[in-house]
């Protein structure tokens, strides 16, 4: 939703990236306030993904210039655990199994280690096991999951199930969905756009990057960016979306090529 | 591997102190008046000299093994002194009163405390310092009970018969190079006998300590657990840090008579070399059970986690019908860190059955390989095993390695072999960091998780110091 005066909560400036020597991220600009939703679409391999790294801290990746600001603090001067406890999650695309790690225990280190960055008491076991049993419900998921090591024999679609409820326990000021939708069948994206849809709201933020129209369908965006060698080409509201679906992405992306020259 | 790793799997080694005592030790070199001299120094049996000089002139004619996936230079075992003990005012201690008090607190800072105020509530210790037995606690306790645990130079003065019986019945003097080595030359060691029917009332422990620069340190223990006992056995050793490797060949030899139980626990921490692979123990070790009886069950656990290099097979020889044979193991390596370790459990007696849980962690530039035989003999009707190996590798330049040999000669028998490999790596420290853990904490509960069927059959006390060694050792190694 846009609302009026609302506050800015992350601001990126002209962000230069790489990784092995390789820029990816050629001048990024962002600018993401309080109840809205930003889609990021583009081809492959226009940086989209790597942009979410950097903003969430892989150490892969070297910031080379500009600036990213989140809440009123230089983001790029902190490691990427306490830019998390700050309030960025990152759904992943590809969550990793992790074996011998049982779901419960990641999720409960995962929240205490938040409620300690706000200077809150941890949860012992048994107010976690309530707490859980109440998100479960936003994605729907069967509570024998959390018994199981973390995603360790997940289908793709319980995987990013399970990373929407990470979300919905953490509770973030802003969200960054990393293709979510891919690899879901139609009854899986559906379940996850509306536990999406009940996280959303005036006190937090979402940015979701897709390849497709589809997902936007469920979550409606405020904004739809397009992304293309490294930098956000055009932006515009959810209608298009809907042309890029009909038009493909090559209209963009030879206008930035030009633009690039110039 | 990056930085973040990096740090967090190099930990200084915290035993790695030398503690300054006047020691009785022999020049170096080996040959039969060396072994006449240690003989007479511990003032043995003569069965115990003959024993002595038919290994050593059986170890001439043997080649040192070459087939482990291990290098180290050449060893110059005349260069070694085979025999280094604290100096002592009295030949024979009464008390634990009369021991150094250099000693005692040397055994203190390493968390083993021997005096009756301090020591460990509900285990009995036997503490071996260089080439001898220093304490042995709680002795009149499991007395009680007809429990027998001893150095094993007391049990060659007061139960001569009983050595003489078990010694070398399960590990023939001449079973390899460095079985052979350590039949010639072992100093001391721990005796454990269990009389029929007595389970042990409390957790027997020896703690091995080697202090000397040169010294090797050659130990032999002994667990006999007559019919119907159980008794459950824990080693634990460091030694310092110095820049010239030390020679480490035990034997360890257990009986388990019928329905007998013996569970014997390894937590084995001695120093591994700088990260150069500079220094540190060459762990060279003969192990091996023998369930002679019907349903008895010898149970091998053990956490590997020093050592320059590291070649060891726990084993069970299953004889006795219904005999229950079991391994769990975790080994890490660090930096330049060998090991080649494994087990070996030979099916004779019909039913048998034994389990191996295998789990590898290698870190930093080192080489980590299990190395199994399951064989089943054409006796063992109805014979079954179960092998799991699982190999973790931390960072992007270690080596992990499984070599299982399997031997079927019965065609009743069943023999199931599962493996997997995973990592920790950038990857998935971000992941954890991404949701707000610290890499520390993520790796540990990693570990946690990879080893907890291991850390479940350690004692509980023990479970935990194991859990928390880990964690140490990798701290800094991931990032």
């Amino acid at each position: 939703m846009i609302l009026e005066n609302s506050q800015v909560i992350l601001s990126v400036r002209d962000l230069t990236a790489e990784i092995n020597g390789n820029p990816i991220l050629q001048g990024v600009n962002l600018e993401v306030r309080l109840g809205e939703i930003h889609a990021i679409m583009g081809p492959n391999g226009s940086g989209k993904s790597t942009f979410s790294k950097v903003l969430a801290g892989h150490p892969a990746y070297t910031v080379t210039g500009g600036e990213v600001i989140f809440q009123g603090q230089n983001l790029l001067e902190i490691a990427a655990e306490e830019r998390a406890r700050a309030g960025i999650f990152l759904a992943f695309q590809y969550p990793l199994e992790i074996p011998g790690v049982s779901n419960l225990d990641f999720l409960r280190v995962a929240y205490n280690s938040r409620r300690q960055a706000q200077g809150l008491p941890e949860l012992d076991a048994f107010d976690f096991d309530d707490l859980i049993e109440e998100k479960l419900d936003v994605v729907k998921m069967n509570p024998a999951f959390l018994s199981r090591s973390l995603n360790e024999g997940f289908s793709g679609g319980e995987k990013k199930r399970n990373e929407i409820l990470q979300m919905a326990l953490l509770e973030p000021k802003l969200a960054i969905l990393d293709e979510t939708d891919s690899g879901l069948d139609i009854d899986a994206l559906r379940i996850i756009a509306n536990g999406v849809n009940q996280l959303t709201n005036s006190e937090n933020a979402t940015i979701m990057i897709t390849h497709y129209q589809r997902l936007l369908n469920y979550i409606v965006p405020d904004f739809v960016h397009v992304m293309s060698q490294g930098r956000i080409v055009t932006s515009s509201g959810k209608e298009l979306a809907l042309e890029l679906e009909a038009r493909g992405y090559d209209w963009l992306v030879e206008d930035a090529a030009v633009g690039v020259g110039v | 591997m990056s930085a973040t790793v990096k740090t967090l799997v190099n930990q200084p080694y915290k035993y790695g102190f030398v503690t300054d005592i006047e020691a009785d030790t022999i020049p170096r070199g080996l040959n039969e008046d060396v072994i006449r001299l240690i003989s007479a120094k511990k003032n043995e049996p003569e069965f115990m000299l003959e024993f002595r000089l038919r290994a050593y002139r059986q170890w001439l004619k043997m080649t040192e093994p070459t087939w482990p996936s291990v290098k180290y230079p050449a060893i110059d075992y005349q260069n070694i002194s085979y025999y280094s003990a604290p100096k002592q005012n009295k030949q024979k201690l009464n008390s634990l009163e009369e021991v150094d008090p250099t000693l005692l607190e040397t055994f203190e800072k390493l968390g083993i405390p021997l005096t009756e105020q301090k020591r460990l509530a509900n285990v009995a210790v036997d503490a071996i310092f260089d080439s001898v037995s220093v304490a042995t606690t709680f002795k009149e306790k499991l007395a009680k009970d007809g429990v027998i645990f001893c150095s094993i130079s007391e049990a060659l003065q007061e139960y001569p018969e009983l050595v003489k019986k078990y010694l070398g019945s399960v590990v023939p003097i001449a079973d390899n190079f460095f079985a052979a080595l350590n039949s010639a030359v072992f100093s001391d060691g721990s005796f454990v006998y269990i009389p029929k029917g007595v389970k042990s009332p409390m957790e027997l422990s020896t703690y091995f300590r080697i202090n000397s620069g040169d010294t090797g340190q050659f130990e032999r223990t002994l667990i006999v657990a007559e019919e119907g006992s159980y008794v459950s056995y824990l080693e634990g050793c460091t030694a310092p840090m110095y820049d010239n490797n030390q020679l480490h060949a035990a034997v360890v030899e257990l009986v388990a008579l019928d329905n007998a139980e013996i569970k014997y626990s390894t937590v084995q921490n001695w120093y591994a070399g700088d990260v150069n692979g500079k220094g540190g123990i060459y762990n060279f070790v003969t192990k091996r059970g023998l369930c002679q009886g019907v349903n008895a069950k010898i149970s091998w656990t053990q956490v590997e986690t020093g050592s320059a290099i590291t070649w060891k097979y726990p084993s069970c020889v299953l004889v006795g019908d219904n005999s229950v044979g079991e391994f769990y193991s975790v080994a890490l390596t660090n930096n330049m860190q060998q090991a080649d370790t494994g087990t070996k459990m030979i099916h004779i007696g019909e039913n048998t059955r034994s389990t191996i849980i295998s789990k590898g962690i290698s870190a930093g530039k080192s080489s980590n390989s299990y190395r199994g035989l399951v064989k089943i003999n054409p006796t063992a009707q109805g014979a079954r095993n179960y092998s799991q190996c699982d190999s973790m590798l931390i960072g992007d330049n270690a080596q992990a390695n499984t070599f299982p040999y399997i031997q079927v000669q019965n065609n009743t028998g069943k023999v199931e072999h599962e493996a997997s490999t995973s990592k920790i790596g950038e990857d998935q420290l971000f992941f954890f960091a991404q949701r707000g853990i610290s890499s520390e904490d993520a790796i540990s509960m990693m570990i946690s998780g990879f080893c907890k069927d291991v850390f479940n059959q350690l004692p509980m006390e023990f479970a935990v110091e194991a859990d928390k060694l880990l964690s140490l050792k990798l701290e800094g190694s991931v990032g």
